[in-house]
Formats: structure tokens, sequence, C-alpha cells
């Protein structure tokens, strides 16, 4: 079975974030870049334990530029067998998703898989673009996966609890907490990753449908109205009469 | 040129999410001087009553194979109805049903999508949140047609005393390989991303026994319950009480933080709240900074207490 994983590159969870050419452009000064949580934990991991009961390949695949190498040997420590970078710069989830489908339709693939969004954009768009542009299901927000020749049977969130349907090979999948435990890599991992392929390939031909104009942060808090332990009426007082919010 | 807005339905009634979305669209199309029509797929009981969000057109596709959310199928539905109505603008929220739908929308129709849009468009531009919460970008659509998801608990909602006329619609539909063989509803919990009040708890609370008094301040309050990623990871909670930026970013209007130091993780998933309470023990806690009203102290003694007041004031 032929899984691809699609990593996203994402500024690490504890980063600050901060803007630079008039609130035009994110500010990647001191920032550290990681594979995105939910493309690494989730998605990734899942494949591996696939792909160890059953056999078959996990390809990762990685829309972006060379800076983008350190991320993807990450990913390949962890334990994919190799990855692909389509050499392009992001523009937006409708052109990140058109490159992807466009490897995907050139070179096949059984499943695909990646994070429910990305912790900078939080889009959650490009797995169901792919999944639209390849005409095959979307399962979205899954949160346990299992295979059975090939027929995948999948847990997924919807309003108001969980919902358990099968589909056929192949789909995408976007994962969400639940599906798998992160998995740090040890050293022997971090050794193969060097060596493992890492091919370059050319972007498809595609416009950006989107585009950001501006950044802004959000205002600060005017300050904590503090109340005694003692006192915890006056809070609820606050709250109703003040707040107005219970 | 014309506004739709996919209203999506939970048990035969449309949800508090549709509603929002509803409102929403009918701004946009009010504010441009155009018409708002919504799309309805499956048994929904209620669709009249959008027009108390200022719908006066509804679109209803009751195809039996609909019963069941699929959202190709019903990405299908929404492109004819987009077509009918010569839709400029399509409005989904960003909630579950939404993730699924908007995007496979935006690839069949090569139109931009701006998902968890916090504010109505200006001309093409739309805000939304963005690094989790940390911050917010003005996003500019290029296409002719633009589709935009709404965060829920975002817009205010302005009500109106309409009516809605709700027209059957007939489209074609093509199966898919997607089946669905068991739907497990929550029992009667407050979904999370819906409830005006959260109450929530993280490891200051000691152990998962602890829960008693949160789950029973949460009650008094009609309020739903949420954790820190760190009790949820050791098990105390189950996952889908977590809330952060790996967990559900929620907007209520009163989050309760108990216990919880307010790591920027954590801040990222919920600093989109109107009113924030935060009690924690440590005075030093990074929570305060980012809150309205706080109380230093002992959640074992301050939450009973808590609960006592809240009795009575609503009483």
């Amino acid at each position: 079975m032929k899984i691809i994983v699609c990593i996203s590159k994402a500024p690490d969870t504890t980063s600050k974030i901060a803007f630079k050419d008039n609130n035009s452009q994110f500010d990647e000064a001191g920032v550290q870049f990681i594979v995105n949580p939910y493309d690494e934990w989730y998605a990734l991991v899942r494949a591996l334990e696939l792909k160890e009961a059953n056999g078959g390949n996990v390809t990762v695949l990685n829309v972006g530029g060379a800076e983008n190498d350190a991320i993807i040997r990450k990913a390949l420590a962890i334990g994919a067998d190799d990855a692909v970078r389509i050499d392009a710069q992001t523009a937006d989830a409708l052109y990140v998703a058109k490159q992807i489908a466009g490897y995907v339709k050139a070179n096949g693939a059984d499943m695909i898989l990646l994070g429910k969004e990305t912790i900078d954009y939080n889009g959650s768009q490009v797995g169901g673009m792919v999944a639209a542009l390849l005409d095959v299901p979307y399962v979205s927000l899954a949160s346990k996966l299992t295979m059975s020749g090939t027929t995948a049977t999948i847990e997924r969130e919807i309003e108001g609890g969980v919902e358990i349907i099968e589909t056929s090979l192949p789909f995408v999948l976007s994962a969400a907490k639940g599906m798998a435990e992160a998995r740090i890599p040890n050293m022997r991992g971090i050794m193969a990753a060097r060596t493992k392929p890492l091919n370059v390939v050319p972007a498809f031909e595609a416009t950006n449908s989107t585009e950001i104009k501006s950044f802004l942060l959000p205002a600060a808090k005017t300050g904590c109205k503090y109340v005694d332990a003692d006192n915890v009426e006056e809070l609820v007082n606050l709250l109703r009469n003040e707040a107005k919010a219970i | 040129m014309s506004v739709l807005i996919y209203t999506d339905s939970n048990s035969g009634t449309l949800t508090k999410n549709a509603f929002e979305a509803a409102n929403y669209g009918a701004l946009i199309a009010k504010k441009e001087g155009i018409t708002a029509t919504a799309i309805v797929v499956g048994n929904t009981n209620d669709i009249a009553s959008l027009g108390n969000y200022g719908i006066a057109n509804a679109l209803h596709c009751n195809d039996a194979s609909l019963s069941n959310f699929d959202p190709q199928k019903i990405a299908q539905v929404i492109i004819q109805a987009a077509k009918k109505i010569n839709a400029t603008t399509i409005v989904l929220a960003h909630d579950y049903s939404g993730k699924a739908v908007a995007p496979i929308l935006a690839a069949k129709l090569d139109a931009g999508l701006v998902s968890g849009a916090i504010a109505l468009p200006e001309g093409n531009t739309v805000k939304k949140a963005v690094f989790s919460g940390k911050a917010f970008a003005n996003v500019e659509v290029k296409t002719p047609i633009k589709i935009i998801s709404v965060l829920p608990n975002s817009v205010d909602k302005a009500i109106t005393n309409g009516n809605c006329a709700v027209e059957n619609f007939s489209c074609e539909i093509t199966s898919t390989r997607l089946t669905v063989k068991e739907v497990k509803k929550a029992s009667n919990e407050l979904s999370l991303t819906e409830a005006d009040i959260v109450v929530s708890a993280g490891r200051g609370l000691k152990g998962p026994e602890n829960w008693g008094m949160i789950e029973e301040l949460a009650k008094e309050l009609g309020a739903a319950t949420a954790c820190s990623r760190p009790v949820a990871d050791i098990g105390w909670r189950p996952h889908h009480e977590h809330v952060g930026q790996t967990g559900l970013a929620i907007r209520p209007n009163l989050y309760f933080a108990i216990g919880i130091s307010g790591a920027i993780q954590h801040l990222a998933g919920v600093n989109g709240s109107k009113v924030i309470v935060v009690i924690n023990t440590d005075p030093e806690a990074p929570f305060f900074k980012a809150a309205d009203y706080g109380i230093v102290g002992d959640a074992f003694q301050v939450v009973p207490k808590l609960i006592e007041a809240v009795k009575k004031i609503k009483a």
C-alpha cells in the first residue's frame, strides 16, 4: 500500500507571533520551525503503524522551498521511507492542494493523510481540496483509522458526536487527536534519515485564489480585575452586572 | 449576484452555527444590496425560522441519499443551488460540517476560500484568526466566487422577525464511496464549540476524582466543561474536552480557567473568549495577564463557594 502523508512547516507552538514590513509579513526571526503537529503526531504516525502492520510504503510530501528540508528530514527520522518536496513557494491552500493533486495524479497513491489543520493559518482546507481535485472521498477530523484489505473503517468527529464510516481506497483523510500517539525519533532513525531519498520535483502550474493583505495582533486585555478569594459573591455580581455574562 | 448560505442541521433541527452563518450571509447581502438564500439538506423541521435571521428564501433538498453526512454529496447540492441563484458569495459555518464541505466546494468551483472568518467582509477582504488565535489576517479573495466559513460565536446576531419561504429543491446527486455505519451522538452534553459559557480546569485540580465540583459549577451555569492539554494527555479527562492550540479553539462569552497556568498554547485556543475568569493559587500564573477577572486562591475552597453564589443569583 502506497501512503502519502502531506506535511506542512509551522512555527513551534511556543512561538511569539510578530509581523514585519508594515504588518504584511510573518516575522520569522528567532522562530523555530517544526512539522505541523497534526501532520506529524497523527497522520504520519498512523501511516507508519499501518505500514508496520500491513506492509507498504510511506512517502512524506511537502510543498515548499529548500528551507523546508530540515523538517522533512525530521519526518524521515520518525520513520517515513522517502520524501518528495514539490519546489514551490506556497501561495494559498488551493495552490498547495493543486500541487499535491498534480503529484498524486502523476504518481498514484492509495491513501493520502494529513493533519486536520495547520497551526499557522488554521485553514482546514488542503485535505478537502486535494480530495475534490482527485475526485476521491474526503474524511475530515478522523480520530481512528483501521484497514481491512482495501476497506477503511474510520471514526470521525461530527457536530455533537462521532460517526463510524467505511470507505475504500483511495481516499484523503485529515487526522485529529486520538488517531495515534506522537513518536520521538531515535538516534538510529535520525542517522537513517540522512540517506533516505528526498526527491525534489518542479511545481505544477497553478495560481493562488486568495492573498493575505495584512496581519494584526489581538488587542491586549486592559487588565485583570482581582476579587478576593473570600468574596466570591462579588465575582458573581461582577459577571452578572458588569460583564453581563451570566 | 447573490449570497448562498449552507445551513447545517443536526437531528432534524438547524444548528446554532447554522443560524450564525445565515445571519452573517444575510448581513453581507444587505450590505451589498443583493439577496440571500439558504440551502438546507436532509430532514429539517425548522427551516422557516431562518426568517428570524434575515433569510427570506430557502432551498430545501430532502433527498433520501442525504440522510447521513457526506461532504461530497452536500458539496454537489450546494454547487447546484449556487448555479440556480447565481451565487457570488457562499457562506458556511467553520464547524465540523463546514470544515469538511467548504474545501471541496472551493476546489470544485476554483474559488477562494477564507475559513474561520470573524468579521463581515470589507469588499473582497475578510478578517480571520491565524496562528491558532495568536493573530488575525486580512485575506483578499481574488476569484469571482468567494467562499467564507464563519467561526462560531464571532459575529453578533441581528435578529429580525421575518418570514422565510421554503422551496423544495431537487438535484442530481451522484453516489460516493462513503458509507456511514454508525452515529454516536454525545449524550445531551453541550457542544463545546457552541457553548456560551465554558468551565475549564487543569492540573491544579490534582486528580480526575476532583472534577465533580467543576461539573457541578458547569451545570449551575448551563456551561460546557473543558480541560487543558496535560489533563487530557494523562487521561483525567476525555480528549474531546482539550482546548488550546492543538485541541479545540473556542470563543465562548465566558470562560472559567481553574487551576490552569495559561501556557501560550492554551491561551491560543481560548483568547477569543469575550470574558475570561482565572482562578489560580499562583499569583504569577501567566493566565492572569489574559484575564478580565481573577481570584488568587485555592480552587478547592473557591469553587464550592462559587457554586453556592451562582445558585443564589440564579434562584
